[in-house]
């Protein structure tokens, strides 16, 4: 038996690690005492996955992971009520927004998502400065990047992981974007955009909106938020 | 008072480990500041990762936050990247809790568990804006504190440090308070500070450096003497008497990121008499206080659930000792609210098989390492040092390891112990290889002997404090030789501490006063965090001696004699100096004493001098092997426990 859930990671809590994260999910289900099956072996792991990493620093509304649940006790487990049991065990700034079983068999997160829907707050440079460059770099027929990786120079066109960038105005520290960065074959990350906007461009903050599933023609969420005035949204409101 | 979050925020960015500065700890208090309240900063000079699992400052914490008009929040020392960003962008020290800057409470209190974190202690009081000399200090700032067992020898850092607690500080920190409490109340005027010191050396536990006056002849100190008569001569350690009224902490602090012992620790009992000579621990938190058993069970199975942590340890200086360790055991890993899934962890095993047959228990649940700590390599040395741990002991224990599926152990050893000679270093060596081919019948080739060996730094209020620590060539030599001695033996891994780094800690040590000068120019030429390899830096330490014209040999290699003053006199931990005197003869004579728990008492002072005594379940030894007692054991049995007016013959 499988759930997927949906949660925060807002404020100082941001600044945890994705192991951090993984060890603070294992206590809190504990916690609650949540029947989780375990690994086989020398020493069993609870069978947690993670879908894709945020970047330490980064806030998101938009966080999933899969949990394992051991068939023969979770019979009794009411999956819809994770949410409002799993929330106080979890620190200020992590809240689960929903929750739902899943088929066992269901493609992993890492997998299945393929693209993130990001708020950047960059600086320096005016929203109408922004805009050209936005428009320019979206104009462009390839954006040529270098990064590191494992100590090596390697070279990628960036920009067909761009699906869209938009200015929205100017906001407290800078301003800011939204943009929709593709996670295949690698995840896009904002401090990448917006070194391929401009050089010298500095992230201020980034928080991570929305996970998306391309399938069919048809774009999803791994789970959607029943409503958006739910008690979760206020939630939100207090940690941001 | 305000927070800094604001202004640490942008920083974190670009820093490593963030997660570090942002406190977020489940358990975490968020205490309210007021004009009528005392605030304390408790300060661990190292880093988070090392200092927030600190069970003594957790302690502290909860206990002050406690209290009626007192408030506690934590700190730890910035690593380097993070200490270059504050001070560009002029943050000062900040607690976690709220992020306020350290120089806006009213005591700034260090826990010192290593000597080498002495020149964190005066970076950190920088970072706060804090003058690092006491005497440089005006109303304003706040009181400099300190306390652990490196202040059983306070005098190096009597130049920075306003008062030290010394012993346990589960009463004497509600005693302070009081008094910070009158002085704030009065409104700090300029001068006043003197004033509270003064006051403050009145209580029990409580040593004020300034209030001394300190007399050399050459290099020998002559006297140290109290400035006023109502100052005490001597100031004896605070020493709780039942472990089972302070069931603290309750609220263990679950950190967001991982640390050192990332999980569910309880103190099971604080002291131990075993009478290792080399142990400062052991002498100077005497005697043994066992925590009710039942107590025991309900701290951990709370704690579990509060935390979600699945690994408990049980925390003692031999964990093994405690009279229901067996049935502590079993009742945690059998309890189905834990569902077979907690771990338990005891630290410092005890060498015999005894010991083994409870973590093989435990193993049931999770395989953890295992570690027995011989310290020394033949009989005779360990008689020297009194740890009486037979060859069948540790043979015992290593075969019932071995036999019971692990395949690999750790063995402790110092080296450069009194007395020891070649013979001596080279049985490390012997012994590992025999625990090797224990092992090979079990485990085959793939058995492995980690075999870590220390330089030995001799420890005030210890029996070897009178002894002159070996220099690090000569450290460096009996490494060599074991090197050497075990190159070819595939099982024996061999690992070592620097002898360089043993030599800095051996002149924060046992420094006088004068030391304090040297601990300074340390760190103002940038030597902090010492006690990490790739910061630690000896020749930092040797100019810094040059430079104050004092002789490393004379502080670290000397043997001291029997009549002279030692720089921590003044400060007791209850132990008698001419017990100390006469068990170094026994040392030198070669010749182990029990474990006072099971046998007579030998007045050192420890429980004679307050008034207290040993808090055990059972004055029946633990059964099996002999304990490391170098007695028969073996049938147990009840042993009276009665004092004595001297020392046996
Ligand atoms: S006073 Fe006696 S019983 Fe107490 S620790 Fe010392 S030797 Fe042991």
């Amino acid at each position: 038996m499988r759930a997927r859930l949906r949660y925060t990671k807002l404020g100082k809590i941001r600044f945890t690690s994705h192991r951090d994260l993984a060890r603070m999910w294992e206590r809190a289900f504990r916690r609650i005492n949540l029947p989780l099956a375990y690994s086989q072996g020398f020493s069993p792991r609870p069978k947690v996955s993670f879908g894709l990493a945020l970047p330490t620093g980064h806030e998101s509304v938009a966080e999933y992971l899969d949990v394992d649940l051991d068939p023969d006790k979770a019979a009794g487990t009411d999956i819809d009520l994770l949410p409002a049991r799993l929330t106080p065990a979890l620190p200020v700034g992590v809240d689960v927004l929903a929750a739902a079983a899943l088929d066992d068999h269901a493609p992993s997160l890492q997998h299945e998502v393929t693209s993130c829907t990001w708020e950047i707050v960059c600086h320096p440079g005016s929203a109408g400065e922004l805009t050209e460059l936005v428009a320019r770099a979206l104009a462009a027929e390839s954006l040529v990047v270098t990064r590191e990786r494992k100590g090596q120079e390697v070279t990628d066109d960036l920009r067909p992981a761009l699906l869209s960038v938009d200015v929205l105005g100017p906001v407290e520290g800078g301003v800011l974007l939204t943009a929709e960065l593709a996670t295949q074959p690698r995840g896009v990350r904002p401090a990448e955009l917006l070194r391929a906007l401009a050089p010298g461009l500095e992230e201020i903050s980034a928080r991570r909106t929305h996970q998306w599933i391309q399938r069919d023609g048809a774009r999803d969420e791994p789970l959607v938020l029943d409503a958006p005035d739910a008690p979760h949204a206020l939630l939100v409101e207090r940690v941001s | 008072m305000s927070s800094v979050w604001p202004r640490i925020e942008p920083l974190l960015a670009k820093v490593q480990k963030p997660a570090r500065y942002i406190g977020c700890e489940d358990g975490m208090q968020t205490p309210s500041h007021a004009p009528d309240q005392v605030a304390w900063l408790l300060v661990y000079p190292d880093t988070y990762e090392i200092g927030l699992p600190n069970q003594g400052l957790q302690i502290l914490y909860e206990i002050l936050n406690e209290r009626d008009g007192t408030a506690a929040e934590r700190a730890y020392a910035p690593w380097t990247d993070m200490e270059a960003q504050m001070r560009a962008a002029r943050v000062p020290l900040f607690s976690v809790d709220t992020h306020r800057p350290a120089g806006e409470f009213d005591l700034v209190a260090f826990n010192l568990s290593a000597e080498l974190v002495f020149t964190n202690l005066l970076n950190c009081l920088d970072l706060a804006g804090i003058p690092v000399r006491a005497a440089e200090r005006g109303p304003e700032h706040p009181l400099v504190v300190a306390g652990g067992h490196c202040t059983f020898n306070p005098e190096p850092l009597a130049d920075f440090v306003d008062l030290f607690a010394i012993g346990d500080g589960e009463e004497v920190v509600s005693d302070i308070t009081e008094v910070v409490r009158q002085w704030k109340a009065s409104g700090r005027t300029p001068g006043s500070r003197q004033g509270v010191l003064r006051e403050l050396s009145h209580v029990p536990g409580v040593y004020v450096p300034s209030m001394y006056d300190v007399a050399y002849d050459g290099d020998r100190l002559i006297a140290v003497t109290p400035k006023y008569a109502d100052v005490p001569e001597r100031v004896e350690k605070r020493t709780i008497a039942d472990l089972g009224a302070w069931p603290y902490p309750r609220q263990q602090l679950v950190p967001m990121t991982e640390v050192v012992h990332d999980r569910l620790n309880v103190e099971i009992f604080r002291g131990c008499t075993r009478g290792c000579r080399f142990c400062q621990a052991g002498m100077i938190t005497r005697p043994v206080r066992e925590r009710p058993a039942d107590q025991v069970r309900t701290m951990v199975s709370e704690g579990l659930k509060r935390t979600g942590y699945d690994e408990v340890s049980l925390t003692s200086l031999s964990s093994a000792d405690y009279s229901a360790i067996e049935s502590t055991v079993t009742g945690i890993i059998n309890d189905p609210m834990c569902g077979g899934q907690v771990g338990v962890s005891l630290p410092s095993l005890r060498v015999d098989a005894y010991t083994v047959g409870i973590a093989s228990e435990i193993a049931k649940v999770r395989r953890t390492g295992l570690t027995f700590a011989p310290e020394a390599g033949t009989w005779r040395m360990r008689q020297v040092i009194n740890k009486l741990i037979s060859e069948d002991d540790l043979y015992g224990a290593v075969q019932s390891a071995f036999s019971q599926g692990w395949n690999r152990v750790k063995l402790y050893f110092l080296t450069g112990l009194p007395t020891e000679n070649d013979e001596d270093t080279l049985g490390i060596a012997d012994l590992a290889r025999r625990c090797v081919s224990v092992g090979k019948e079990f485990a085959g080739n793939r058995v492995t002997v980690a075999t870590s060996v220390g330089g030995f730094v001799p420890k005030p209020q210890t029996p070897f404090q009178w002894f002159g620590q070996n220099t690090s060539v000569e450290l460096q030599r009996k490494i060599n030789l074991l090197r050497d001695a075990t190159r070819k033996d595939k099982g024996v891994a061999l690992k070592w501490h620097d002898p360089k780094a043993t030599l800095a800690e051996g002149i924060a040590s046992r420094g006088d006063r004068r030391i304090g000068a040297v601990i300074e120019d340390v760190w103002r030429n940038g030597g902090t965090f010492q006690e990490w390899s790739e910061h630690f830096n000896l020749s930092l330490w040797e100019d810094a001696m040059a430079r104050h014209g004092l002789s490393i040999d004379w502080y670290v290699h000397r043997h001291r004699t029997e009549d002279e003053i030692l720089p921590w006199d003044h400060v007791s931990a209850g132990l008698h100096k001419d017990f100390l005197w006469m068990d170094w003869l026994d040392a030198l004579n070669e010749s182990g004493i029990p474990d006072c728990r099971w046998t007579p008492c030998y007045d050192c002072g420890a429980c004679t001098g307050y008034g207290i005594e040993h808090v055990v379940a059972s004055n029946r030894p633990p059964a099996g092997g002999s304990q490391g007692t170098g007695q028969d054991l073996s049938r147990g049995g009840d042993v009276p426990v009665v004092i004595l007016s001297g020392r046996p013959a």
